[in-house]
């Protein structure tokens, strides 16, 4: 009888390690492509910090976003944009714009010295680990991925629009050729073969830098612990992973 | 027992049905949900994969200074050490795939040197940012300034 258990408990063990490969196996044959070996999808969780404090609103990342996504250069398409933001003092509701996203960068608008603070406040989908838009999808088009994208499976959107609505950020649009969804997804063709995203690539001053939270050796970590973070609307419990460095109250 | 069973008729009617039922349900289930659906998730394992196929279209400071380590040790130690290659020159990864395919464009220096420095209240103080009118006459700004290395002496 004991050699029966104990015999047991070692098939038992031994099938429990192999659960994991062979669910990756079955991942693999089931999608029809092998799973690339260089990448490994269960040990990356992708972020981003966006430091206010040196974005200088030239647009670069709105410009290089459209290039390498494809994104509709009609000037209400964006996978990600710049706000300029004009606050004249505390509690003062703050004038807000982002001409054709920042596009084509920012004309002056305000004089200097007119005793009021300015900055820009790039945008982009912040990637929560809890986000409303992929809990409304009726059909699981969208999806927080393992290694913490949020991604839109484009073969299965309906086009239904719930997550455009849903979103707190308004990340979302509804590309006019497809009839689907489409939002920044990280550049996750890029940053799952080692390049970083395409507004990082393009960001002369480093004001936007892709992290990747589960890796020890990323300056991410040092950065969150010396600086003060803020995410946007944290009211909402999004689990956003985009941190924002210096960033303002009024910012919505 | 027979008493129970006597009008079993009927009782085999429903069984047959309710298989039925479950036979069509369990066909039109795999006709309907997707392959590798579920296997992380509420979607489609597949989609990851999806995701990935498209190719990046800016190829990545590495890739350029693979060949030209002329301009990448030029940038080194300088001002615009921390800017990429492609946040001047556009997305080249064609060029960078089969350099004879496409030939980049210089780009105009005047407009392009001004995306960044031309002065603006929201940019943060400490950013060096000129007004072209009281700035050397908005003359050109590679008389002066070297692209790669501003701060360093220019490239004769």
């Amino acid at each position: 009888m004991n050699s029966d258990r104990r015999d047991f408990v070692l098939t038992a063990g031994k099938l429990l390690l192999l659960t994991a490969p062979a669910a990756a196996y079955l991942e693999a044959v089931e999608s029809g492509k092998a799973e690339e070996p260089a990448y490994k999808t269960f040990e990356h969780y992708w972020g981003m910090i966006v430091d206010i404090e040196k974005c200088i609103g030239c647009g670069n990342c709105v410009r290089a976003c459209k290039v390498e996504n494809d994104v509709p250069l009609e000037p209400y398409f964006f996978r990600t944009w710049v706000e300029r933001y004009h606050v004249e003092g505390a509690g003062e509701h703050p004038d807000v714009d982002s001409p054709d996203g920042g596009y084509n960068g920012f004309p002056e608008k305000y004089a200097a010295g007119d005793g009021a603070k300015s900055f820009f406040v790039p945008k982009l989908c912040n990637q929560c680990a809890h986000s409303p838009c992929t809990q409304v999808c009726p059909v699981g088009a969208t999806f927080e991925s393992p290694d913490g994208a949020v991604l839109v499976d484009k073969t299965y959107c309906l086009g239904c629009r719930y997550c455009v609505q849903a979103c707190p950020y308004g990340c979302r649009f509804i590309d006019p050729r497809t009839n689907t969804v489409d939002k920044c997804n990280l550049c996750y063709h890029r940053i799952t073969k080692g390049l970083t995203t395409a507004c990082c690539e393009s960001c002369p001053t480093g004001a936007r830098q892709l992290v990747d939270l589960k890796d020890a050796r990323d300056p991410v970590h040092e950065f969150l612990r010396t600086h003060k973070v803020h995410v946007l609307k944290p009211q909402m419990a999004t689990g956003s992973k985009v941190f924002y460095n210096a960033l303002d109250g009024s910012v919505r | 027992m027979n008493r129970f069973l006597k009008d079993k008729e009927h009782l085999f009617r429903m069984a047959a049905l309710f298989a039925a039922g479950v036979v069509l349900f369990l066909i039109v289930r795999a006709v309907l949900v997707p392959k590798g659906f579920g296997v992380y998730g509420h979607y489609r394992a597949g989609a990851l994969a999806d995701n990935r196929v498209r190719a990046p279209r800016f190829a990545g400071r590495a890739a350029c200074i693979e060949c030209h380590t002329d301009e990448g040790d030029r940038l080194k130690g300088g001002k615009h050490a921390g800017v990429g290659c492609e946040a001047c020159h556009g997305a080249l990864a064609k060029h960078a795939a089969d350099p004879s395919s496409l030939k980049p464009t210089k780009p105009d220096s005047k407009t392009l040197c001004q995306t960044c420095h031309l002065m603006n209240v929201a940019k943060p103080a400490k950013f060096p940012q000129i007004d072209p009118k009281s700035h050397m006459d908005g003359g050109p700004c590679l008389t002066c300034h070297d692209q790669h290395a501003p701060d360093k002496e220019p490239k004769k």
